[in-house]
C-alpha cells in the first residue's frame, strides 16, 4: 500500500510537470523572437587570476572614467588578484586616490546628467543584478546608428545613453535588420528584427581579440560582484567532504543503537 | 528515575548539588528518556527536529547580522554589501541566513505534509496542529519582514504589494496600511519597525509557540505512519510496547538527519547561494528605487502559491480574501477529516487522489506565482486554486464515503 501511494504521487507530480511544461513554451512564444546574440556567453572563469588582472586593468583604463565600483577597495583588488603594491599604484590607482579607497569615478553626477542625460550606474553589482552574460552581450551589440546623439545603438539595451566606449578596439559594426510589417489591433506596425552584424569601421582588435578583451573585463566585474566567490567555492568542497564523513559516522552510531529495536 | 539519581549521587558532588536546585536529571528523564516515541518513524519524521535546527541557525546567524546591519533607508543596502565584502566571514553568515529562510519553509512544508499524510492533526492532536499553524503564520510574518530589510528593489516593491493587501479591508483598510507603514509609502519608518519586529517581537513569539508545540506533543505523544495510538498497548511497566525512549534512539537518528540536511544546506550556501534567483533574486541586487518597478513583482518562492491565488481573481479584494481563506482553511483540517482511520496507508483511493491533487496544485500554484499573470497562466492558476480548495471543502464527503482498510493493532516495523 505504501508502494501504491508512492505511485499515485509520482503520477500527480508528472501531471504538474506536464501542465507547467505546456505553459512555459506558450509564454516563450509570446515574448518575441529569440535572437542569436541572446545566447552569447563570455565563458569567463573567476579562478583565472591572469584574466582577472587583465580585466582590472581594462576596467580602470576604459570604464572607471565614468563608472564606479563603490563597494570595492583598490587594496582588496590587489590582494585578491595577487597584484604587487608597486604595480597596483602604477596601473590601477586613479590620480588622487589612495590604495585603501573605494573605486569611485572622477565623473561628477551633475556633469554626467548634463552630458549623457543619466548618471552612469555603479557597476559593483551589475553581474549580480543583470548577469555576466548581459554585460558581455551589451558590450558586443553596439552598432552604428547615425540618427542617435552617440552615433550608436545597442541590441541588449536599445536607446542606451552610453556611447560605444570601446569603438576604438572593436570598431563600429553595422547591424542588418529584417523589416517585418505586422497588424497589431488593426493598426499597421513595422518591426525591425535583427539578423546579423556586418563589418563597419574597423577597430584595433580582431573579433577574437575583442571577445577575449570582454571576457577578461566581464570576469573582473563578476569578481567585483562577489569578491568572496572563489573562496566560497573552494571552502565549500571541504565543508561537504567533512559533512559526508560526519554523516557516515552518525549513521554508524545510529545503526549501533538501533540494533536492539525489534 | 531511581537509576538517574543514584548515578548522579555517585558521580560528583556538583551534579547532586545542581540537581537539588535545578531538576536537570529529572527533566532529561521525564522529557527525553522517559518520552516514548513510536518506533516506526520514517523519513518524514526528520523535519520537525530539522525545523528546530533551522530556527537556531536563523537566530545565531541573525545575531551576527544585526551587529553590522543598519536599519535605515539610506544605509541598509550598503550595510548588507558591507557584510558581504568587508566583515570577516560576513558572506557565510549572510548566505546562511538567506538560505536558512528558504530552508525553513522547505522543512516546514514537508513537516506539514507529513501531518497530512498520517493524520497527525486528528484528535487528540488538534491543538498541536493549531499551534503548528500559528507557528507557520508567525514564520510567514518573520520571513516577509526579513525580506524587506536588505532594501533591494524587489524587497521594496514586494513590501509595497503585500502591505497594500491590507488596504483591501473595507472602511479601515487605507488607515491600516498607513499605520503599518508609518508613512504614506514604504519608507524609512517602515524599514525601522520591520527590523524591530523581525529581530525581537516575532522571534519571541516563534520561540514561545515552539515551546507550546513541544509541550502539546509531550501531552498527546507522537502520531506515527500507521496513525494508531501506541498508548493503547502498554507493557507490564506501563510503557507503550511499540514505543522506544526518544533519547537515545531518536536523538542519534535525528543527528543522521541533521548530517544529510546540512549537506544540502551547505551545498546551497557554498555553491548556489542565489539558487538561480529563487532564494536571492536578481532585482534585489539593485537598491530600492521608488521610480523603477521591476519587470515582474513576485514574492519569494515560499509565498508564490498564495500570490498566484490572489492574482487568479480579477477583483483584488476578493483575491486577498481568497488568499486568507487558503491559509485559514488549514486550521479546520482536524474537523474536516471524517475518516475512521488517520493514516493515508489505510484510507481509500479518494483520499489518496485528493491529497495528490492538493500537492500538485500547491506546487503548480507556487510556479505560477513566479510567472507573469497573463493568458494561460491565469487560467491554470484558477484551475489549481479550485483544486486546492476542493481538497478541503470535499474532505468531509470523500473521507466519510470511501472504503478504508482496517488500521493494524500494532505499528508496522521491519527491523
Amino acid at each position: 500500500m505504501v508502494k501504491s501511494l508512492h505511485r499515485s504521487f509520482v503520477a500527480a507530480a508528472l501531471l504538474a510537470v506536464l501542465a507547467v511544461g505546456i505553459a512555459a513554451p506558450v509564454r516563450a512564444a509570446e515574448s518575441g523572437p529569440h535572437a542569436a546574440w541572446m545566447d552569447w556567453q563570455p565563458g569567463n572563469d573567476i579562478g583565472n587570476v591572469a584574466s582577472l588582472q587583465r580585466g582590472a586593468s581594462h576596467f580602470m583604463g576604459y570604464c572607471a572614467g565614468c563608472h564606479s565600483l563603490k563597494y570595492v577597495r583598490y587594496s582588496r583588488v590587489a590582494e585578491d588578484l595577487n597584484i604587487p603594491e608597486a604595480q597596483m599604484e602604477k596601473l590601477l590607482l586613479l590620480p588622487g586616490t589612495k590604495k585603501g579607497d573605494y573605486i569611485t569615478t572622477p565623473l561628477s553626477a551633475a556633469d554626467a546628467e548634463a552630458w549623457f542625460g543619466k548618471a552612469p550606474p555603479d557597476l559593483s553589482l551589475i553581474t549580480r543584478s543583470k548577469g555576466s552574460d548581459y554585460v558581455y552581450q551589451f558590450m558586443k551589440t553596439f552598432y552604428a546608428a547615425p540618427s542617435r546623439p552617440t552615433g550608436v545603438d545597442n541590441l541588449a539595451l536599445p536607446g542606451t545613453a552610453m556611447p560605444h566606449v570601446l569603438s576604438a578596439l572593436q570598431g563600429v559594426q553595422e547591424a542588418k535588420f529584417k523589416v517585418v510589417e505586422k497588424t497589431v489591433d488593426g493598426a499597421k506596425v513595422t518591426e525591425k528584427i535583427w539578423e546579423s552584424f556586418e563589418a563597419g569601421e574597423p577597430g584595433q582588435l580582431s573579433a577574437e581579440e575583442y571577445d577575449a578583451f570582454l571576457r577578461d573585463t566581464v570576469n573582473f566585474l563578476e569578481y567585483a560582484g562577489e569578491p568572496s566567490k572563489a573562496k566560497r567555492l573552494s571552502m565549500g568542497v571541504w565543508v561537504i567532504l567533512f559533512l559526508l564523513v560526519f554523516t557516515l559516522f552518525a549513521y554508524l552510531l545510529k545503526q549501533e543503537y538501533w540494533k536492539d529495536v525489534k | 528515575m531511581a537509576a538517574a539519581t543514584d548515578s548522579a549521587a555517585g558521580k560528583a558532588g556538583f551534579r547532586a548539588w545542581l540537581n537539588k536546585r535545578l531538576p536537570v536529571d529529572e527533566f532529561m528523564e521525564s522529557q527525553l528518556i522517559g518520552y516514548f516515541a513510536p518506533k516506526n518513524f520514517n523519513l518524514w519524521y526528520f523535519f520537525g527536529s530539522l525545523a528546530l535546527l533551522v530556527f537556531v541557525i536563523q537566530i545565531l546567524s541573525g545575531i551576527f547580522l544585526t551587529m553590522h546591519y543598519k536599519p535605515s533607508e539610506l544605509l541598509a543596502f550598503d550595510s548588507v554589501e558591507y557584510i558581504m565584502r568587508e566583515v570577516e566571514g560576513g558572506w557565510i553568515i549572510r548566505y546562511m541566513h538567506s538560505t536558512g529562510a528558504s530552508f525553513f519553509f522547505i522543512v516546514v512544508y514537508l513537516h506539514m505534509f507529513r501531518a497530512m499524510l498520517y493524520g497527525s492533526y486528528r484528535a487528540p492532536r488538534e491543538l498541536l496542529w493549531i499551534l503548528g499553524m500559528l507557528l507557520y503564520l508567525a514564520l510567514m510574518a518573520e520571513a516577509f519582514m526579513g525580506y524587506v530589510l536588505p532594501w533591494g528593489n524587489m524587497s521594496y516593491w514586494g513590501a509595497q504589494v503585500i502591505v497594500n493587501l491590507f488596504g483591501t479591508i473595507p472602511v479601515i483598510g487605507p488607515g491600516i496600511v498607513e499605520w503599518i507603514r508609518g508613512d504614506y509609502g514604504i519608507a524609512d519608518s517602515t524599514l525601522n519597525r520591520f527590523f524591530a519586529l523581525h529581530v525581537i517581537a516575532v522571534p519571541f513569539a516563534i520561540a514561545f509557540l515552539i515551546l507550546m508545540h513541544l509541550v502539546a506533543l509531550r501531552q498527546t505523544g507522537s502520531n506515527n505512519p500507521d496513525g494508531i495510538e501506541i498508548k493503547a498497548r502498554l507493557n507490564a511497566d506501563g510503557k507503550p510496547v511499540d514505543g522506544i525512549p526518544f533519547h537515545p534512539y531518536y536523538t542519534v537518528k535525528d543527528v543522521v538527519g541533521v548530517g544529510v540536511f546540512l549537506i544540502f544546506f551547505c551545498g546551497v550556501i557554498f555553491f548556489v547561494p542565489t539558487f538561480g534567483g529563487l532564494f536571492l533574486e536578481k532585482p534585489n541586487f539593485e537598491p530600492a528605487n521608488y521610480l523603477s518597478t521591476p519587470q515582474h513583482i513576485a514574492p519569494v518562492w515560499y509565498f508564490t502559491a498564495f500570490y498566484a491565488m490572489l492574482r487568479a481573481v480579477p477583483d483584488q479584494q476578493m483575491g486577498a480574501l481568497l488568499m486568507l481563506l487558503a491559509i485559514v482553511v488549514l486550521f479546520f483540517l482536524p474537523w474536516l477529516d471524517r475518516s475512521p482511520v488517520k493514516s493515508i496507508r489505510y484510507k481509500g483511493w479518494l483520499s489518496k487522489f485528493f491529497l495528490g491533487a492538493f500537492v500538485v496544485s500547491f506546487i503548480a500554484l507556487s510556479y505560477l506565482g513566479l510567472m507573469p499573470a497573463d493568458g494561460l497562466y491565469v487560467i491554470l492558476a484558477r484551475i489549481f486554486t479550485t483544486v486546492y480548495f476542493a481538497f478541503f471543502i470535499l474532505m468531509p464527503w470523500y473521507t466519510s464515503i470511501e472504503k478504508t482498510k482496517p488500521a493494524p493493532e500494532r505499528v508496522t516495523y521491519h527491523g
